[in-house]
């Protein structure tokens, strides 16, 4: 499991690899805490290739929502497999979150 | 062979066996195990790709941060029995145990849904047929058991 982040245009995307859970959300959070420290403000967070997620992840992602838009930014999700849907509409997370079917119509939201 | 398969003459039964430390790291390997069993007999592609993985890492996730306190000196005693029926799977750490009803939280109301905790027992029992706490020798189990689909 690892994050990588990489710039396009104006915003940061993000790409889960592997699983996001208990062991390794911190990772993520500080990563992109980072880059909001640094003045980004529009981020945008890629599971192609995420496997499942957790209700930690889940709680992350609330955290880094509410975080980035405390600073003025945005953050939306892409890419999620029809689990990875079924989590999101089960915890009722699908209502907060904007989320874009591909990469390129998430970076085309903000 | 524990009661709780009620397993059926002829069946074939799977059995993993494990215990870990205290720590979130190994949770990932135990659901390896358990979900490779549940692969070997024909579980359903999203039981093994959502059910089972994310009700097993709430499960240890609990047992490992809120049972054991990820005490060193305390493990987390896994077992898990997989045929072409159902996964029984039991979680026992060393803890004082909890309620599980009082403990779930509904994650979906307007109040709840922007709460950066709160969803994991939520999740247990939505993506596993049945989730019980027992009470065990030092300790307290949570079995919860998911029929193949």
């Amino acid at each position: 499991m690892s994050f990588s982040i990489k710039k396009e245009g104006e915003v940061v995307v993000v790409d889960v690899e592997g699983q996001l859970i208990v062991g390794n959300r911190q990772e993520l959070k500080q990563k992109v805490l980072d880059e909001l420290e640094r003045g980004d403000k529009r981020f945008l967070i890629d599971f192609a290739q995420t496997g499942y997620i957790d209700s930690s992840g889940l709680g992350v992602l609330v955290s880094l929502s509410k975080k980035i838009r405390e600073q003025g930014g945005e953050l939306r999700l892409a890419n999620l497999n029809d689990d990875l849907k079924t989590l999101f509409e089960l915890t009722k997370l699908d209502t907060l979150f904007q989320i874009a079917d591909t990469r390129e119509r998430g970076l085309n939201s903000f | 062979m524990n009661a709780s398969l009620d397993q059926r003459p002829g069946d074939e039964v799977r059995v993993v066996e494990v215990d870990i430390p205290s720590d979130v790291q190994y949770i990932e390997r135990v659901v390896e195990l358990v979900r490779h069993e549940c692969r070997q007999m024909s579980f359903g592609t999203r039981q093994i790709m959502l059910n089972v993985p994310v009700a097993l890492t709430e499960a240890l996730s609990n047992a490992i941060l809120r049972g054991n306190r990820e005490d060193p000196g305390k493990t987390v005693h896994v077992i898990a029995w997989v045929d072409t029926h159902r996964l029984v799977v039991e979680v026992k750490d060393e803890g004082f145990g909890f309620d599980i009803d009082r403990c779930t939280i509904d994650p979906t109301t307007p109040e709840n849904v922007e709460r950066e905790d709160g969803r994991g027992l939520f999740l247990m029992r939505k993506l596993m047929d049945r989730v019980e706490h027992l009470e065990a020798d030092r300790g307290s189990i949570v079995r919860m058991t998911l029929h193949r689909g």
